[in-house]
């Protein structure tokens, strides 16, 4: 593969000065963030602080208003004609999604299918996978995040980490790129919350690409090569979760940081549990 | 028992801690006043049905049920007809409802008229109409619109037009009637589909849209088939609603159809009560079957939300967190 005109080779995600409003109030007020390939960066901030609408701008579940974002090399949502943009169909935006795997807070599994189904409906319908083949891939996926003995049940049968381990599986059965994790342990019951964060915990281990929206500061800390601190549409501080959490420098990013620890003091059940081989929550 | 003496009592009594309850039921008075009202209703009913002589079951109305003319009429002017219009009008309602959930204005607001257009006019009245519009357009054409005044810039003779019908001829035809029925129906429809649409979460479509599906397939692969969830039950209201409204076809005029052609034999042989009974009777055999359709589709669209319920409950299984 030859690389593009562009003599630099882009880090796999390269933002530039990304700006969204939402009826006039400015979510976004110009973010630039790159992202390297196998990195795994953790958005940190209060809520309302422009992290989940920036990760939805990713991959285009909202439209920014202003900046660039180019995954890949690939110019999102528009083609440059000439320095002229011309806004993309949705056909050639749905193309652009399909090396990006997102993960929702609410997980989002299609509830009329089972875990199965669910993980091969990409492959056959995007991608045109022979469907015995795509089957024999979605149990494999499965597998791999704990929940071979699960394919057949329908979303309402899981629980909330079984769903979200199944979303992942279903994210990932497009062999992404890049994965975005938008609060994948913010609806979970406090007990369910490490299995789910073992699972992008193995991913991370693999050299996926992640951008993690999160409040876990265990697995920002554990886990990622870089946290951003955000707070009123622009970021406030980034760094290795090392100097950022530990020594933060800024008063806004010191102040969250307090009130997460106070938070996590008052009993919020710890995360280092391991995926359960043989799982007993049934409905 | 005084307020002291309980809470000593109860932890202390071991061995004879209070075991399964054997209490004497309240008595439903009301109740069993209102079964037997009911019970006396349906023997006075049923004494009628053997006794009265205007009911003629054996002589007019079993055998007007079976005769050649009402079995047809059964057959092509009220089943054909139900099923015709009913496909016309979910396809053709489906399409509106879309149309109406566009961003763009035009199609939006044309979708709005068709349904404010179509829910007004009585059934009856467009029927009517269906079977006179010869009037207007005694042919229809399909070929390339105003081809007329190409074919006068160009000097041609000849015009752009593939197919042709006779509007009289199909204006009182079964496929008039399933024209009639079905584009009233796709009114209604359209505002069942919408509200279908609007009850699945918008999280399905952007997972869909998350994972490359263009709009059309996330429509089609995801939001469909669960707004059929919220579709079938009011459909099933529908189509046993339009089971009975055939009887209306003879606006087009069309009498090849199940009350028609009864009430024909009930003023040929002066028996008309008998066959009004039959009449019903047939009608509560078609809404039987329906209702049973309605059943299965709602077993096979309620597949994942735990929909093994009664005909017409709502399921409220919860899509979110599961398995507690």
């Amino acid at each position: 593969m030859s690389e593009t005109a562009q003599a630099p080779p882009m880090p796999l995600v390269h933002a530039v000065n990304v700006t969204k409003s939402f009826h006039g109030t400015e979510v976004l007020k110009g973010i630039d963030m790159d992202v390297d390939r196998g990195q795994v960066v953790c958005l940190l901030g209060p809520s309302g602080s422009g992290k989940t609408t920036f990760l939805r701008c990713i991959n285009q579940l909202e439209t920014i208003d202003g900046g660039r974002i180019w995954v890949d090399g690939v110019l999102m949502g528009y083609d440059d004609r000439a320095g002229r943009l011309h806004r993309l169909g949705d056909k050639a935006i749905a193309a652009q999604r399909r090396d990006i795997g997102m993960c929702f807070q609410r997980f989002n599994l299609f509830p009329h299918m089972t875990a199965t189904e669910n993980v091969l409906e990409a492959p056959v319908q995007v991608r045109g996978e022979n469907k015995a083949q795509a089957r024999k891939d979605a149990l494999e996926l499965l597998e791999q995040v704990g929940l071979a003995d699960r394919c057949h049940a329908y979303p309402a049968q899981l629980s909330g980490g079984q769903q979200q381990r199944v979303a992942i599986a279903r994210a990932l059965a497009m062999k992404p790129k890049l994965m975005l994790f938008d609060e994948p342990t913010s609806a979970l019951d406090p007990e369910l919350v490490g299995e789910v964060l073992a699972v992008m915990r193995e991913l991370a281990d693999d050299g996926m690409t992640m951008i993690v929206v999160t409040h876990e500061m265990s697995f920002a800390r554990e886990v990622a090569d870089r946290v951003v601190f955000m707070d009123g549409g622009v970021v406030i501080e980034q760094g290795p979760p090392a100097v950022v959490i530990s020594d933060p420098q800024h008063p806004r990013t010191k102040a969250f940081l307090q009130r997460m620890r106070h938070e996590e003091a008052e009993g919020h059940a710890g995360s280092a549990v391991e995926v359960p081989a043989d799982d007993e929550l049934t409905p | 028992m005084s307020p002291s003496e309980a809470p000593a009592e109860a932890p202390s009594a071991a061995p004879d801690r209070p075991g399964l309850i054997d209490a004497v039921p309240v008595r439903h008075v009301g109740r069993w006043v209102a079964v037997v009202v009911i019970a006396v209703l349906v023997a006075m009913f049923a004494h009628l049905l053997l006794t009265n002589a205007a009911f003629r079951w054996t002589d007019v109305t079993f055998p007007a049920m079976v005769q050649a003319p009402v079995i047809e009429g059964l057959i092509r002017g009220t089943i054909v007809v139900t099923i015709g219009s009913m496909l016309l009008g979910v396809a053709l309602g489906v399409v509106i409802a879309i149309m109406r959930l566009s961003p763009n204005k035009v199609l939006s607001y044309t979708s709005w008229v068709y349904t404010w257009f179509f829910r007004a006019i009585p059934r009856y009245v467009l029927l009517f109409i269906i079977g006179n519009l010869a009037v207007v357009l005694p042919r229809i054409d399909i070929g390339i619109p105003f081809d007329f005044i190409a074919t006068d810039l160009l000097g041609l003779s000849s015009s752009f037009r593939l197919l042709g019908f006779d509007t009289q001829q199909i204006g009182t035809s079964i496929a008039g009637g399933i024209l009639g029925l079905g584009l009233s129906e796709a009114a209604y429809m359209a505002e069942i589909a919408r509200a279908g649409i609007l009850s699945v979460d918008r999280g399905q479509d952007e997972a869909a849209q998350a994972l490359g599906m263009s709009r059309g397939k996330a429509m089609r692969r995801i939001v469909l088939p669960q707004a059929m969830r919220v579709i079938v039950p009011p459909t099933g209201n529908e189509a046993i609603a339009m089971v009975k409204d055939t009887s209306l076809l003879i606006a087009l005029p069309l009498g090849t159809e199940l009350f028609f052609q009864l009430r024909a034999i009930g003023s040929r042989t002066f028996a008309v009560f008998p066959v009004a009974v039959a009449a019903t009777l047939w009608y509560l055999v078609l809404g039987s079957v329906f209702m049973a359709v309605q059943y299965f589709l709602e077993q096979r669209f309620g597949r994942g939300f735990g929909a093994t319920k009664a005909p017409g409950v709502q399921p409220v299984v919860a899509v979110g967190q599961g398995g507690r």
